[in-house]
């Protein structure tokens, strides 16, 4: 047991409870804490509020997490990771989860072996450009300029687009949305390229986003998704499912308001009853308890209201449902069935 | 010459002329001018170039800057009311209000707001603790002892934890000193300084953990009921509060909704009604926020408090486990073959299976079965183990509240990264310059080789190395947290440019100082002691103070590698969408936090150098 | 300790390893070898164990995979189909083109602040301490993300020059574009397009040819070989992009040869004027000949190779045409120019101060006027006190230029470290592959570095 040992030593300067093996679950009850890697900051998605109280999409899925697993939704530590340092941050055991918009890819799951749990954004990259331009179609910009975000699947997808159609570009890699930003707005680049959300979330704090116009091509698949380490399933289980109750929830209308009432007593809906707990004790499988659905939802509320409170339509961020409303509705979003 | 006058004549002026007025072109400021700054055709072009320069630079950064944007709450805001005075476009105006909304963020990151005095106190006491060093003629001797705590007084304070935890530590540094002087005495000094490294090694790694552990388990058991009622009268005190708090907030929200209500027709009326309103939004506004503020502190806390409250429900349950599990782990392992029996993680078990799979390994499948049921056993194990052990610790803590690294941010924690690391790097950079002066040449090479290396790669390379290979290169299952390991690169980077500090220092000593702590018959130990170091370091302490602000400038780079620190906040307020489009204020800000830190140690290293030039060069 | 008799042999006993003088530095320096090998050997078994467990083998075969990635500022041919350890090349040599010009600038700069920080004109010497005291005061990271942010506001965008009445206009003679994409500068060319016009006509004026490009490595197969391996049709001879490892201007190789000769003949000239002054006491005029074969020859070659300026022009989205300097290569060069240039002034006023008023005094009265004296007595002597800090300052600079990131300049650690890493996840690989490229970088420019100063340093008793 070195870490005991080590831990004995470093309780002064604190240490951080990693091993990439089996029992996190284990891990995170008996820290008390989930480690949860976000990103330094993405407008809609993740990012600290003045008290430092982290919030965003990527967020509400590591809350529903905590609360399923340990009853509340702040036993949260969220670690601000970069492009780079993520996936080490999971590998090496320093975070439990990764929340931060990841796209899922064959060599991210099975090179890297890293278990992407499912999907909760279905996004695709895009292009932006000013109205000024005059382009309407990405296979116009011959020559153009091109602003990414480096440290993403982005600048493949782009290199492959521009000479799949046998087009010049010129790259000009950005470490930051803020930055990227403020270089397209400049002019410094024609095109701002990254995944549509972003697109979205950037175009709607212009001044005038009614002056650039995001361009109809989408030149990518991006599912992004939390994703957890290989090895360790019953984790992987958990999160998983996490999810899927989220998005469950908004299907069979059980909403962060009513969910308390609805899991007081067993309903009409033997999905609503096996899902909120109130028949059957699917939490005990994974060792959860009977009202982890419950706890998950009424953290941050089902996938519907996560998503329309912090990058909806009603929010500066404005995105429309699109492929990501429920499939009942043509989306994509889709749980398994809780039985 | 005494007959001067005897001769005089009339034409020689025979008394003294009175002094007259210098010409009016070298005195007063016309003179000053002309000598200054008007002295030849050069310096008047040098001159007329400079001031032009100034005044546009004036003229761009003051119209800018003076803008009345300090109580506005997102950068629409500020828009509104530039557009208002009719200041339009991209420099149209300074938005003061995201220095006003994240300054304290910006000083203290996450570190939590009821507890700001702590890492204040630290860096405040940093001054009495150096004073003794620095000033050993103006303040009493007696100050040295504080300066000997300190060392542990600052992480205590900063981090937390237990009291007994600083005391462990400074009772392990007090034996080795015995160990030292009394072995140095009997047999030598290296054998003591050994022997004490030894100590001090095990000390740490084993002793501290194990005594701590022994005292938390202690107090822990005998502390667990009173702590566990302790713990649920002030969960039920602090969700009181919270209702309070949200009852208020309610309150305030509508009367700030009622307030704003005004808001598009303000917009629309122009002069000045816009800017008015914010100002008067001001007060409700900054009552919402301290709200807000109180509220995500209680709720901190109840969090925090409810998961104490479970673990210690939970505590008799895994304390009962914890024989069960390891027997039944040990029973599982038992019978596996050694090279089964060395895989000790999941990723190890695919490998195995990868392997047997392709037919390179040949394992019965009862072990691999058996060798999974170990594995979850063992995990198990330890989860609980260190549940147990947390538990415990955190029962029986008397001291302060542990505060997490990852919570550190903003100024501050380029503060500790910089302090740290730089008293950390003191020592290990006087081993490495006298190893680099000595004349064992094997030693020397090691210690140029380290030196040259540490000199030669880039600081943002070793941080990559603290960010993903440190892990990599510890025994399996240790794993610091990312502060930790950057302090750890951050370390060996500056003990590698103290050692060239330091050499400077030793090089600038005089020969006779060697010989004569040869000729008193001190040997080479208690002749760095006693007489090289004092004399060395103190030449060296300008250029320790410079290595400093270069270490503590340096620190912004840990941004590239997501630690939040001023730079790399300012790229997370820019996410938050009240502030995304921010530029030019909140980096000027972070320049003229680093610049105020800098600048002013700068100027006292200057001082420090007057001061201690005692003119024995 | 001078003892009359020797002292008897004693046989040597197993203490005399700590206590006697003679054997212990031995002892030392075994245990401390031994110590270090065991802490070597202590990380790579850590290392092996924890990548074991992690299922990831060392192994640098992803450097021969396609990267697939874009770099924008290649010093040589690079397209994404290329390998990671050619992207990482590209990388490099960004890395050394930025250092190199970095050291230059900053020295010009730092030797200009430093000696006008000492100027009797007080409001220059205030200006000249507020410049130092700002940069080095605030973090070189902040000042790159800051030039960059002043590049791209301060400068007009490329659609501004469009239109009828453009809001910007080129400058210097409608050849140079200030743009927030950086600056467009004329580049040299040599030759006439001998492609034909759009219509289709040949241009008339096809007889002055340059001598085209010869690629190292060309390879039949190469596609992009096919027109250097035609012997007829228009690009004949001239390799397309791709063809080859590297390709080298050979009008470029004669023009550098013949510029190479006219020197070494103007070196002769100054010889030959020498040993005459020498022997008879007069010099001859020699400035027109020595002049005439620098410039003579270069022009006459220059004009057989078709030497001539490539404008940039405004076509499609950019500038096309001319040379193009990124605004990363140009705020990371002049951010980390003047963050060095700053300490470097600081050096050399200290170098200068170092200087005992005695000779600045001594050169006065002999007659020296004011510039002479510091040109003739104060900084060849300032050098000497100078030139060991302005090395590690270089170094600082070199070091510094991986902060490139964070504008985007593709250097070895955007490129490497960077998105290489990013992309094929071998973190142990690209970090350790870096730090001993740039390791090399240290330790050459440190070991030339150290020849020059052994060179000028003054030779003591």
């Amino acid at each position: 047991m070195k870490k005991t040992v080590f831990l004995g030593a470093l309780t002064v300067a604190g240490l951080a409870a990693g091993a990439a093996a089996a029992g996190t679950l284990d891990d995170v009850k008996a820290r008390g804490k989930l480690n949860c890697g976000v990103s330094t900051g993405l407008a809609g998605f993740s990012a600290p509020d003045a008290n430092g109280e982290w919030g965003g999409f990527d967020v509400a899925v590591c809350r529903a997490v905590a609360a399923s697993v340990l009853g509340d939704p702040k036993a949260v530590e969220f670690v601000p990771t970069t492009g780079k340092t993520r996936f080490t941050a999971l590998a090496s055991g320093e975070i439990d989860v990764l929340a931060r918009n990841t796209t899922w890819t064959f060599s991210r799951d099975v090179d890297l072996k890293f278990t992407f749990v499912g999907v909760n954004y279905y996004d695709g990259q895009g292009f932006m450009v000013p109205k000024a331009l005059g382009v309407s179609s990405a296979k116009e910009l011959d020559g153009a300029t091109v602003c990414i975000q480096t440290g993403t699947t982005t600048e493949l997808n782009l290199a492959d687009f521009f000479r799949s159609n046998n087009i010049s570009y010129e790259p000009v890699p950005i470490e930051t949305n803020a930055e990227a930003q403020q270089q397209y707005l400049a002019g410094a680049c024609d095109v701002y390229t990254t995944d549509a959300s972003g697109l979205a979330a950037t175009r709607a704090t212009f001044e005038n986003p009614g002056d650039h116009v995001v361009l109809p091509e989408i030149i990518s698949k991006e599912p992004l998704g939390p994703l957890v380490r290989h090895g360790d399933d019953e984790w992987g289980d958990i999160v998983r499912w996490t999810l899927n109750a989220l998005v469950a929830a908004e299907e069979l209308g059980i909403t962060s308001a009513n969910v308390k009432d609805m899991a007081s007593k067993a309903g009409n809906n033997p999905e609503i009853n096996r899902l909120l707990g109130t028949e059957g004790n699917l939490g005990a499988m994974f060792g959860l308890s009977p009202d982890w659905a419950v706890n998950a939802i009424a953290a941050a509320g089902n996938y519907g209201e996560i998503f329309a409170k912090n990058i909806g339509e009603d929010t500066p961020i404005g995105l429309s449902r699109g492929l990501n409303a429920q499939w009942t509705n043509g989306g994509l979003i889709y749980s398994p069935p809780f039985r | 010459m005494s007959d001067i006058h005897s001769e005089t004549v009339a034409y020689v002026r025979d008394t003294m002329l009175p002094e007259r007025e210098p010409p009016g072109s070298t005195v007063g400021a016309v003179g000053w001018m002309r000598e200054n700054l008007f002295s030849g055709w050069f310096n008047t072009i040098l001159t007329v170039v400079s001031l032009i320069l100034i005044a546009w630079i004036v003229s761009v950064v003051l119209p800018w800057a003076w803008s009345p944007t300090w109580n506005a709450e997102s950068l629409n805001e500020c828009r509104g009311i530039l557009n208002e005075m009719g200041r339009e476009g991209h420099f149209a105006g300074a938005c003061w209000g995201v220095i006003h909304d994240r300054w304290v963020q910006l000083f203290f990151g996450f570190y939590p707001a009821d507890l700001y005095w702590r890492p204040i106190l630290a860096f405040l006491l940093l001054a009495p603790a150096l004073a003794p060093v620095l000033f050993s003629d103006k303040v009493p001797a007696k100050l040295l002892y504080f300066t000997a705590i300190y060392p542990v007084l600052f992480p205590w304070l900063l981090w937390g934890g237990p009291i007994w935890t600083p005391i462990l530590v400074l009772v392990g540094f007090v034996l080795a000193g015995v160990i030292f002087s009394y072995l140095s005495r009997a047999s030598g000094t290296l054998i003591g300084i050994i022997a004490a490294l030894a100590f001090v090694v095990v000390w740490f790694i084993w002793g501290l953990g194990a005594i701590s552990g022994q005292i938390n388990h202690m107090l822990g058991v005998s502390r667990l009921d009173a702590k566990l009622e302790q713990v649920q009268d002030r969960i039920a005190d602090r969700t009181a509060e919270l209702a309070r708090i949200d009852a208020e907030l309610a309150e305030t929200q509508a009367e700030l909704a009622e307030i704003m209500k005004a808001e598009s027709e303000a917009k629309e009326t122009g002069d000045g009604a816009f800017l008015n309103l914010i100002n008067t939004a001001q007060p409700t506004r900054q009552r919402l926020k301290g709200l807000r503020a109180e509220k995500n502190l209680y709720g901190n806390e109840v969090s925090d408090l409810n998961s104490l409250r479970q673990r210690i429900e939970r505590l008799s349950t895994n304390v009962e486990d914890m024989p069960r599990l390891e027997e039944e782990a040990a029973k599982a392992r038992a019978d596996l073959p050694q090279d089964v029996s060395n895989v000790r993680t999941e990723n190890g078990l695919s490998a195995l299976n990868q392997r047997i799979a392709n037919g390179e390994a040949d394992v019965p499948s009862e072990n691999v079965a058996a060798l999974e049921t170990a594995l979850t056993l063992e995990a198990k194990l330890r989860a609980t183990k260190e549940a147990v052990i947390d538990t415990y610790a955190d029962v029986a803590r008397i001291g302060l509240r542990p505060v997490d690294s990852r919570q550190f941010g903003g100024m501050m924690l380029s503060l500790t990264i910089g302090v740290v690391s730089i008293a950390l790097s003191l020592p290990i950079g006087v081993l490495l310059a006298l190893g680099r002066q000595s004349h064992l040449p094997l030693l020397k090479a090691l210690c140029v080789g380290f030196i040259e290396f540490i000199r030669g790669v880039p600081l943002i390379t070793l941080l990559f190395v603290a960010s993903t290979l440190l892990n990599i290169f510890l025994p399996p299952g240790t794993s610091f947290d990312i502060i930790l390991r950057v302090i750890i690169m951050a370390t060996l980077f500056a003990s590698a440019y103290m050692a060239e500090v330091v050499r400077g220092g030793l090089a600038a000593l005089p020969k006779g100082q060697y010989e004569g702590a040869d000729s008193l018959g001190l040997n080479y130990w208690q002749a760095q002691r006693l007489i090289i170091m004092p004399q060395a370091l103190k030449i060296s302490i300008p250029g320790i103070v410079s290595t400093f602000i270069g270490l503590f400038k340096d620190t912004t780079l840990v941004s590239i590698i997501g630690l939040l620190d001023p730079l790399g906040l300012s790229n997370a307020i820019r996410a938050d969408s009240a502030w995304n489009g921010i530029v030019w204020e909140i980096y000027g800000f972070i320049a003229l936090m680093f610049f105020v830190f800098c600048f002013s140690m700068s100027r006292y290293s200057m001082y420090l150098e007057r001061k201690l030039h005692t003119g024995h060069r | 300790m001078t003892t009359i008799t020797d002292p008897p042999r004693e046989s040597f006993r197993l203490s005399q390893l700590l206590y006697d003088t003679r054997y212990r530095s031995i002892t030392i320096q075994i245990v401390a070898l031994i110590g270090f090998l065991l802490l070597i050997g202590w990380l790579i078994s850590n290392t092996a164990q924890n990548l074991a467990d992690l299922g990831k083998e060392p192994s640098f075969s992803f450097l021969a995979d396609p990267a697939g990635y874009d770099i924008n500022q290649r010093l040589i041919d690079y397209d994404s189909r290329d390998t990671h350890l050619r992207a990482a090349f590209v990388g490099l040599l960004n890395t050394l083109l930025v250092a190199v010009m970095g050291c230059i600038t900053a020295t010009v700069v730092g030797v200009i602040v430093g000696v006008l920080r000492l100027s009797n004109n007080w409001l220059v010497g205030r200006i000249m301490t507020v410049y130092v005291e700002m940069f080095r005061n605030v973090p070189v990271l902040l000042w790159i993300v800051f030039t960059m942010a002043i590049m791209i506001e301060v400068f007009p965008a490329p659609r501004a020059f469009r239109g009828e009445n453009p809001e910007a206009t080129m400058k210097v003679f409608d050849s140079v574009a200030f743009t927030n994409r950086g600056f467009y500068v004329p580049d040299i060319l040599f030759g006439h397009q001998r492609l034909p016009d759009e219509d289709g006509n040949a241009p008339a004026e096809t007889w002055r040819t340059g001598l085209g490009d010869f690629p190292i490595g060309a390879d039949p197969d190469n596609a992009a070989c096919a027109s250097y391996y035609a012997t007829e049709g228009p690009m004949a001879g001239q390799p397309d992009t791709g063809c080859g490892k590297i390709q080298i201007s050979l009008d470029l190789m004669v023009l550098l040869i013949v510029l190479g000769g006219g020197l070494y003949a103007s070196h002769r000239i100054k010889k030959r004027a020498d040993r005459i002054q020498q022997a008879t006491g007069d010099r001859p005029t020699t400035w027109w000949a020595r002049l005439a074969v620098v410039v003579l020859p270069f022009v006459i070659a220059a004009y057989a190779l078709g030497m001539h300026l490539g404008y940039p022009a405004l076509k499609g989205f950019n500038f096309q045409g001319g040379t193009h300097l990124r605004n990363s290569l140009i705020a990371l060069w002049l951010a980390l120019s003047l963050y060095t240039a700053a300490f470097i002034a600081e050096i050399v006023r200290s170098g200068i101060m170092a200087i005992s008023s005695g000779q600045t005094e001594a050169a006065a009265a002999l007659g020296l006027r004011p510039k002479r004296i510091m040109n003739l007595v104060i900084l060849p002597q300032a050098l000497r006190v100078i030139i060991p800090p302005l090395i590690s300052q270089y170094l600082n600079l070199t070091k510094n230029s991986s902060l490139a990131i964070a504008v985007g300049y593709m250097d070895i650690t955007g490129t490497l470290m960077g998105i290489t890493l990013n992309q094929t996840g071998r973190e142990l690989e690209t970090v350790l592959l870096t730090m001993l490229i740039y390791l090399t970088i240290s330790l050459l420019i440190s070991s030339v570095m150290n020849w020059y100063n052994n060179r000028v340093k003054l030779v003591e008793r």
